[in-house]
């Protein structure tokens, strides 16, 4: 870790306010950005932890039934939110460890969107809404393919809202050895269809399953994509999987998180 | 009744106090005034010529005291070679020179280049980062086939090729097991890969070197399983410091799993540079550099043949192996694929004609060295998978064809240069049988399917050999050490006993098992017997903990001494009761005469012997302090059978393990909890290595799985609760205790029965496999399974 300074400021105005300077980052639970500094992989001047900012917190619904996470609630919080958005929180209780999910945090793993991660395919496959200090980014407009996405330099998230689902269920195979997801499929029966988002396996990021989505807003059951495959083109190979294993998975969870949600 | 005291009960470990409340004490606990710290700049490339090193840059930066290079280490020693190995043809191995620090080249990823010493750590690696580096890459060799192609790179220019050694075992048998193949009836070949790893203790490697100018002497702290070789090896043959001018402390060591045995650049660099900065240098591996600095293990390429009569007994056993050596020779590399896996490969069967060929391979990848079991897993998994694969081709069941193979009779002598002494090879299996519960399978299976998942079910026997000895012997094998064990019992004026011994503990539980001899011998408390190890300042020279050696080795030797404990405390007893010495007898911590109710207790011969008043004076010394050094006449041969139940799910091709029951012969059992406890530890090793593990290196040797991001430990969760058995119980012939080991049998006998469990689940499933080389991810079931 290199030399760096630290603030802690408790509004969104000053937290920006400091973003807005050469080389600052934001501080959400710490850990993607703690070890990347520690491996010195990053290097910024300055840290500014998000955590004090009492409005980013916590978890509501609002008038219009969608939960409202604030954007440093950690994965903890949201996965002891069973009774309110159930396949949103077993996901946040299946990140990582014990420890990790009390620290990390929605709006850090939205930012950093790691193809692995889990909280993407749940924001992309509920059709989530991703709050800044600036403005409302629609999920299908936010990830932009592995590690980007739509923020702006300094832009922060402050709330993360998931219209709730009829019925959602999120498949993760872990890999073997980071446990993050080899591939990891969230599916969401909501008012006008289904979504299905998948993360883990392309090289371009999370994405949308069209084809599963159209067959399964008309037959929302395992057996309505019984035949149906993904090509291996574009998909992620390395250690762990070829582009061939995950497109595979892709299927398999799919139709498990189908069986599982309906 | 299970005892509560001495030798087989199971007392709770009493290290586990300090170890698990966070007060033990480490190297990295050790703080010495005013050390500095080191960083080493690592090679990121596998293979290049160091064309020129600047560090004016670096020098001048804040905290730096100074910046050492290969260049420094020109003239002094290089890391040594603990064992020489003899080829085929006579010839000794290629043994290159092993730089403390690079000179010339680099090669492998990890490769220390040049040692930065600052004020901090924070410092050093600043200042190492502005290093001026001139590397010319040159091609890698990685893969250990290629790198014995005439067109190879050369890993060491003044080899003459990248063979360290081509080794034949045993040379004169190899046309009688031609023949014996001529002449089968059947013949089963099989092609596998015994995986690297990597051995990630929890405690990562530290090394501290300190110097006093005013008497001269070094020390040097390190996280080490044998202090006293350490000295040995760094001080006579690195830095050319005598022992009694070295002191090597190794305190609390956590976890080692034979990475911690050798001797390694980084602790001759810290004793070193302390001397020669006159100021303490302290190194502490982050987990990142361990996975690039620590010695790996296994790393086998093997292709094994067995040939068998019309009546399905073994007639003879063939093997070639690839090993791989890394870029040099770590302590005891060369040793591992030939004495401690030639050796071994026959089993548990009565094969009589066996040829083992081993070719030793220099790559552009990180030393390859011991790791639990250290040849014997690799010997086990072949040989197992191997029957396995005879039993299908024969359609025979695999359980039944090892019986019908199975030495029966000791000693035995098999052909490839060992003796077993004792064993039961039926009763470990009977007891394994009866615990996996073989008939229930069927139903189980059924079960499974139901849920539209295959399960399997696998078995292995194996045989190991611990204790490695007599020195005699491995002295001609090429051993350049001694394999004795030491131990010094003082026995204090109010009766306590500490007991000094040259072997060490990782967390194995001396502290705990070793008093249970002593109070069993002379009949007191446990809690009166203390066990001091790890330092070479006040351990008698021993050679430390490895090769599950240490109670069997270790123990042994410090019955000796506390023999020759007893047999002067009857003498002063003898003396205080005014009887004949041959009268005396010991029971219950109390000398009585036999046939007469006159006794004196323990503590008073011990009191007796510090303030000898009433003392024999003109017979005896006073005080009660004896050392023994023991050095065995064979290995010990734990054996057993192991099972394991599997199920994959057909989908993604994810194994889980359901059940896992291990049937061990150890001997005799010191504390049977502890013993539970280390076969517990290897099977989690050894499922690890056959599901999860792989050290995997790209074509231009950058290591792929350099983090716990891609390197795959076994978790709590990946294991079931084990069956362990340890009731058939052949006590060794040959040392005291009639004890046999027990550290390494766990994970050297379990990889293959995960293997064969997985392989004959997929059959039921109408796979047609018979083989996938370990880890057995998810991936790679699902490939076997879709062609
Ligand atoms: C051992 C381990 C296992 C893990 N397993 C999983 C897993 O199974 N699945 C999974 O999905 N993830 C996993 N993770 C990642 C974990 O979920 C992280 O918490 C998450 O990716 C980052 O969140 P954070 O709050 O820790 O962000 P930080 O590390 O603090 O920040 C990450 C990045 O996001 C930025 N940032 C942080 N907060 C905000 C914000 N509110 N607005 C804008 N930018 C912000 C930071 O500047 C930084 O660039 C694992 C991590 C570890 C260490």
């Amino acid at each position: 870790m290199y030399n760096f300074e630290f603030e802690k400021p408790s509004t969104i105005a000053d937290a920006v306010a400091s973003l807005a300077e050469e080389d600052v980052l934001a501080l959400g639970g710490g850990q993607t950005l703690l070890p990347t500094m520690k491996q010195r992989l990053a290097s910024p001047s300055k840290v500014v932890s998000l955590k004090a900012i009492a409005e980013m917190q916590g978890i509501c619904v609002a008038d219009d039934g969608s939960v409202c996470i604030g954007g440093t609630t950690t994965h903890a919080e949201v996965a002891s939110g069973e009774e309110v958005f159930p396949g949103l929180a077993a996901l946040a209780g299946g990140i990582g460890d014990p420890a990790v999910r009390a620290r990390g945090t929605i709006g850090g793993s939205l930012a950093n969107n790691d193809p692995a991660a889990c909280y993407p395919a749940a924001a992309l496959g509920a059709g989530a809404t991703i709050v800044t200090n600036a403005r409302h980014i629609a999920a299908d407009d936010y990830f932009q393919g592995m590690f980007t996405t739509a923020l702006e330099e300094g832009e922060i998230i402050t709330e993360v809202r998931f219209p709730i689902p009829e019925a959602s269920n999120y498949q993760k195979f872990e890999q073997p050895a980071s446990r993050f997801a080899l591939v990891g499929v969230f599916v969401a029966k909501v008012a006008d269809g289904v979504r299905v988002a998948v993360t883990g396996a392309s090289e371009d990021g999370v994405f949308r399953w069209s084809e599963a989505e159209t067959a399964l807003s008309t037959n929302f059951t395992a057996g309505a994509i019984a035949e149906l495959t993904l090509s291996e083109d574009g998909m992620i190979s390395d250690l762990h999987g070829t582009g061939a294993y995950r497109a595979h998975l892709v299927g398999v969870l799919t139709r498990r998180a189908v069986a599982a949600a309906s | 009744m299970p005892k509560d005291h001495g030798i087989g009960a199971s007392p709770k470990r009493r290290e586990d106090v300090r170890f698990l409340s966070g007060t033990g004490n480490y190297t990295d606990d050790i703080q010495i005034n005013g050390q500095a710290y080191v960083h080493f700049l690592r090679s990121d490339i596998a293979h290049a010529k160091i064309r020129s090193i600047d560090t004016t840059a670096a020098a001048a930066m804040p905290g730096v005291v100074r910046i050492f290079t290969g260049a420094d280490f020109e003239g002094i020693g290089g890391i040594p070679c603990g064992w020489q190995v003899t080829d085929r043809h006579g010839e000794p191995m290629q043994e290159p020179a092993h730089p403390v620090l690079a000179q010339g080249k680099v090669r492998y990823v990890g490769d220390q280049i040049a040692a930065v010493v600052a004020d901090t750590i924070e410092q050093a690696r600043d200042a190492a980062e502005a290093i001026d580096v001139d590397l010319e890459e040159l091609p890698a060799v990685v893969d250990m086939k290629a790198a014995l192609e005439e067109s190879a790179p050369k890993v060491h220019d003044d080899l003459t090729s990248n063979l360290c050694y081509d080794w034949g075992f045993v040379e004169e048998n190899k046309p009688a097991v031609d023949a014996a193949f001529e002449a089968a009836a059947h013949v089963t070949t099989l092609e596998l890969r015994n995986n690297r790893l990597i051995a990630n203790p929890m405690e990562p490697r530290v090394a501290i070197g300190d110097f006093n100018r005013a008497t001269g002497d070094s020390t040097l702290y390190t996280t080490s399983q044998n202090p006293h070789v350490i000295r040995l090896l760094m001080g006579a043959f690195v830095l050319g410091i005598p022992e009694h001018k070295l002191r090597v402390v190794a305190p609390d060591v956590g976890g080692g799993f034979g990475t911690k045995i050798f001797h390694y650049a980084e602790e001759a660099f810290c004793t070193f540079a302390a001397k020669s900065l006159n100021r303490a240098v302290k190194w502490t591996s982050t987990r990142s550099e361990a996975f690039i600095s620590d010695a790996h293990g296994r790393d086998h390429v093997t292709k094994i043949e067995l040939a068998l009569d019309a009546d399905n007994n073994f007639t003879a056993l063939r093997t070639d192996t690839h090993a791989n050596m890394g870029a040099y020779l770590s302590t005891f590399a060369p040793s591992v694929p030939t004495w401690l896996h030639g050796t071994l490969m026959a089993g548990n069967y009565k094969t009589p004609l066996i040829y083992v060929n081993v070719k030793a391979v220099f790559t552009n990848t990180v030393p390859v060295d011991a790791y639990r079991g250290a040849g014997r897993p690799e010997a086990t998994y072949q040989l197992e998978r191997l029957i396995d694969k005879a039993a299908l081709e024969l359609g025979v069941d695999p359980i039944a064809l090892r019986r019908q193979n199975f030495i029966t009779e000791f000693p035995y002598a098999t052909p490839v240069a060992v003796e077993y002494d004792t064993g039961d090879y039926h009763g470990t299996m009977d007891a394994l049988e009866c615990m996996a519960d073989i008939s229930g399978f069927e139903a189980r299976r059924k079960e499974s399917e139901a849920r539209g998942k295959l399960r399997g079910f696998g078995v292995n026997c194996y045989i190991e050999a611990c204790g490695i000895a007599p020195s005699n012997l491995v002295g001609q094998l090429g051993a350049r050490a001694g394999l004795y064990e030491s131990a010094t019992v003082r026995v204090n004026a109010t009766g306590g006993i500490v007991v000094m011994t040259g072997s060490h503990s990782h967390g194995q539980g001396h502290e705990t098992s070793f008093p249970q001899v002593i109070a069993e011998m002379i009949g007191i408390d446990e809690s009166m017997v203390e066990i001091e190890h790890g330092d070479t300042a006040n351990t008698p020279m021993g050679m430390g903990t490895y090769g599950s050696r240490s109670i069997a080795v270790g123990g042994s030797a410090m019955v000796r001494a506390t023999e020759k404990i007893i047999a002067k405390a009857k003498k002063i007893a003898a003396h205080l009761m005014e009887a004949s010495e041959a009268d005396i007898e010991l029971k219950d911590g109390a000398f009585s005469v036999a046939g007469t109710d006159k006794s004196v207790a323990w503590g008073d011969v011990t009191l007796a012997a510090y303030v000898p008043h009433n003392y024999p004076l003109e017979d005896i010394e006073p005080g009660l302090e004896e050392t023994a050094f023991y050095d065995p006449a064979n290995f010990t041969y734990p054996s057993g059978a192991y099972a394991c139940e599997v199920e994959v799910d057909p989908d993604t091709g994810k194994v889980t393990i359901e059940a896992f029951n291990a049937a061990d012969d150890f001997g005799n059992i010191i504390n049977p909890m502890i013993v539970d406890g280390q076969v517990h530890g290897g099977i989690g090793q050894g499922i690890g290595q056959a599901l999860l593990e792989n050290a995997s290196y790209d074509e231009n040797g950058q290591l792929l799985s350099a983090s716990y991001m891609d390197y795959a430990m076994p978790r709590a969760s990946d294991v079931p609760f084990f069956g362990v058995d340890h009731s058939s119980q052949t006590p060794c012939t040959h040392n005291p205790l009639g004890v046999k080991g027990c550290g390494e049998a766990g994970a050297i006998g379990s990889p293959p029965a995960v293997v064969n469990a997985v392989v004959d689940a997929l059959r039921s499933g109408g796979h047609d496999v018979t083989h996938i080389d370990m880890p057995v991810s998810p991936s790679r079931v699902w490939q076997a399974m879709n062609g």
